[in-house]
């Protein structure tokens, strides 16, 4: 069994290129299947957040152009079997796919993953289109802010139209004692507005930008927070019932101490 | 318009969240009727001229919007009346 997932979220930086690659190597780690799609075509992206950068020869459109069988445009990372990368083109623009041709290419490639994830381009335009043509599910991703939220409810009209009912909600970037101080809005305001299933919350993490910064991923980072989250939104994809992490910043021990004063 | 409203339920004391949760409520309330800006402009003037046949009122301060409650929505307006029309003057409705 096979499944195409698409990840979106209408604003640009709210976390996607972010949470298809923790996802991908999560699945990966757990012994799957799993190839990355970069879909953000002339904003190539992916890639380095994989680290993975240096290897790139051939592109997605060098294969839904039909020069080359999409295997050789495959990057293997190295760290985990079964994880490969199909970059996007750098050079060219949105409209070098078309939807027709990503749908041909979703299905070539389910038949040899257990999992394809695509990383979409923000906005709503032609490469969004690209983008969500062959999923079979989506993942809105969004941040605790009015923008983006109110972004995420555009895509979800969107999806929903384009025949992508039920897409999973993610919550990147929560910073809990914000949200305790009444400055951020909490999971339940925002799930709340949207209507929409929860798949998952990541708090705000420097850990993200320190293993990014290295061309690695949070998920595979035992003590992070962030990655506990990614480890659970990954667990929840493959059908597993997992509780929500505890959100409270620090550790229990430290909050055990908050808790008899002794800090 | 909106900011304005939301003033109104939002109190600048309480937290910025609420002030957020309830700007972003309005927003996709906009949002989802797909009610373009243009048609509400246009909804406003009609307003303006068929409540000057009754009442003087602060055509600039004047406010119309939409809001929801469960499933449904509600057109809002927020009308200063500056003075009221003798009987006398009253010109006939039509409207
Ligand atoms: N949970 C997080 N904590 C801290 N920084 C984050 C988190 N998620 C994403 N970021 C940072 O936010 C920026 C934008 O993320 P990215 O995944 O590139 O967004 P998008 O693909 O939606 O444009 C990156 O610099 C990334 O490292
Ligand atoms: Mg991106």
């Amino acid at each position: 069994m096979s499944e195409v997932i698409v990840v979106t979220s209408g604003k640009g930086g709210v976390g996607k290129t972010t949470t298809t690659a923790n996802l991908g190597t999560g699945l990966a780690a757990a012994g799957h299947k799993v190839v990355l799609v970069d879909a953000d075509i002339g904003l190539r992206n992916l890639d380095v957040v994989m680290g993975l950068e240096n290897r790139i020869v051939y592109d997605i459109t060098n294969v839904t152009d039909g020069q080359i069988p999409y295997k050789k445009a495959l990057i293997k990372d190295k760290r985990y079997d079964g994880l490969y990368l199909l970059p996007a083109a750098q050079t060219k623009d949105k409209t070098a796919v078309s939807p027709e041709q990503m749908r041909e290419l979703c299905d070539e490639l389910r038949q040899e993953f257990e999992y394809v994830i695509i990383d979409c381009p923000a906005g709503i335009e032609q490469g969004f289109k690209n983008a969500i043509a062959g999923a079979d599910r989506a993942v809105v991703v969004t941040t605790p802010e009015v923008s983006a939220v109110r972004d995420a409810d555009r895509i979800i009209g969107l999806l929903e139209a384009n025949e992508l009912r039920e897409p999973k909600l993610i919550v990147n970037r929560l910073r809990y004692n914000m949200v305790k101080a009444g400055d951020m809005m909490s999971i339940d305001d925002i799930i709340d507005i949207l209507a929409i299933e929860l798949l998952g919350v990541v708090p705000e993490d420097e850990m993200v930008v320190i293993t990014t910064n290295r061309g690695e991923t949070v998920v595979q980072d035992d003590k992070s927070r962030s990655g506990q989250a990614y480890r659970n939104i990954v667990r929840r994809i493959k059908g597993e019932q997992v509780p929500l992490m505890d959100l409270q910043e620090g550790g229990f021990l430290t909050r055990l101490r908050k808790f008899m004063g002794l800090k | 318009m909106l900011e304005f409203i939301s003033r109104i339920f939002g109190k600048d004391s309480s937290p910025s969240k609420n002030v957020a949760r309830e700007r972003l409520r309005l927003v996709l309330v906009h949002d989802r009727t797909d009610i373009s800006p243009q048609i509400m402009e246009a909804l406003k003037s009609d307003l303006i001229k068929v409540i000057t046949n009754y009442m003087e009122i602060d055509e600039a301060a004047l406010e119309v919007s939409l809001d929801s409650n469960e499933n449904q929505i509600a057109l809002v307006a927020n009308i200063p009346v500056k003075g009221m029309k003798r009987s006398g003057s009253m010109a006939p409705t039509g409207a």
